[in-house]
């Protein structure tokens, strides 16, 4: 593997021993998030499709509706009769946090509902498949809503774990590898350079006992 | 405070006008995307689309997919289902998990 360029020094080495902590302490606590986010993400993504189906099912049903009302009504009284909706709706968003994603949280408030029910026209000179039909998609609209909450954070959480397995990967993968492989090259540098200064000490020794026995023997000689 | 829209072609979203959500009828994907964006900018938190005109111009709805809001949902039209929905939500765990596992190779016409 590649090792690091840096010089193979003993405070290189505590710093590198450091950062393999850190690097180690970062990759358990980033793998705990990616099985953490996966967990939420299957969890929504399960209700997210079947959701879908629901309000699929549900919108076609409403549009059938409103094709029979078509065929029972002129079109130009139909969009008249719909021009002006009674219904006010507001819509109030809010952040909440799933393991540090931020998803949206949506509340919706259906102003005053009058009487009369939600229809913005009147009865007489419409047809009562159309009031059907805007029951239905009166009816699907909370689920419509609560997909749109749904399918938007699983979005988001499916961002945040690719997000999070690349940097877990890059840590498994590289650095940690990188640091190992770097510490165990200054551990060995370090180690051999402290045997070659014990050989040169034993031979330096070796070279004093001799001039220190030559002297002796020159002394004894005179 | 923010406000709920529908772009789509003119006969697919009517119904939602009663409901007091805001629609937008558009013709063609030039106009769509121009609404769209305008949309954005006027502070519409929920963003309904149907398949037909959505199919055209998935690039500028991909741009607002990492973002919080605008949350942006395709739903079909009345000529049907395109299937562009369920597709999205089949992406998104083709990311998240890498292999598709909760369609389980069943067709998403």
């Amino acid at each position: 593997m590649s090792i690091m360029n840096v010089n193979p020094t003993r405070m290189e080495l505590t710093r590198l021993r450091k950062r393999l902590n850190v690097a180690r302490r970062g990759h358990k606590l980033l793998k705990d998030k990616r099985d953490e986010l996966m967990k939420k993400f299957l969890e929504l993504v399960r209700k997210n499709k079947e959701l879908r189906e629901k309000v699929e099912m549900m919108l076609m049903e409403s549009y059938a509706g409103l094709l029979n009302t078509r065929s029972v009504m002129p079109s130009e009284a139909l969009e008249e009769a719909l021009m002006f909706p009674k219904q006010t709706l507001s819509l109030d968003v809010t952040f909440s946090n799933i393991m540090s994603v931020d998803v949206p949280v949506l509340n919706f408030n259906t102003g005053d509902t009058a009487e009369g029910g939600i229809y913005p026209y009147g009865l007489a000179s419409t047809s009562g498949e159309l009031d059907i039909s805007i029951d239905m998609l009166w009816e699907v609209f909370p689920h419509l809503l609560e997909l749109a909450r749904i399918e938007k954070s699983a979005q988001l959480l499916s961002l945040e774990i690719e997000k999070t397995r690349r940097r877990v990967n890059a840590l498994e993968y590289v650095l940690i590898p990188q640091l190992t492989d770097t510490i165990k090259y200054i551990t060995m540098k370090l180690d051999e350079s402290e045997r070659s200064n014990l050989t040169r000490l034993m031979k330096i020794k070796d070279m004093m006992l001799e001039q220190v026995h030559a002297s002796k023997m020159s002394e004894s000689e005179v | 405070m923010h406000r709920i829209g529908v772009i789509g072609d003119k006969d697919s979203i009517l119904g939602f006008k009663a409901l007091g959500i805001e629609v937008f009828s558009v013709e063609d994907a030039e106009e769509a995307e121009k609404t769209l964006e305008n949309m954005v900018v006027n502070n519409f938190a929920v963003i309904y689309i149907t398949e037909q005109t959505a199919k055209d111009i998935t690039p500028v709805i991909d741009r607002y997919n990492s973002r919080t809001v605008p949350v942006i949902i395709p739903i079909p039209g009345n000529q049907g289902t395109l299937g562009l929905g369920m597709q999205g939500v089949k992406r998104t765990v083709e990311r998240a998990v890498g292999a598709d596992i909760l369609f389980k190779g069943e067709q998403v016409n």
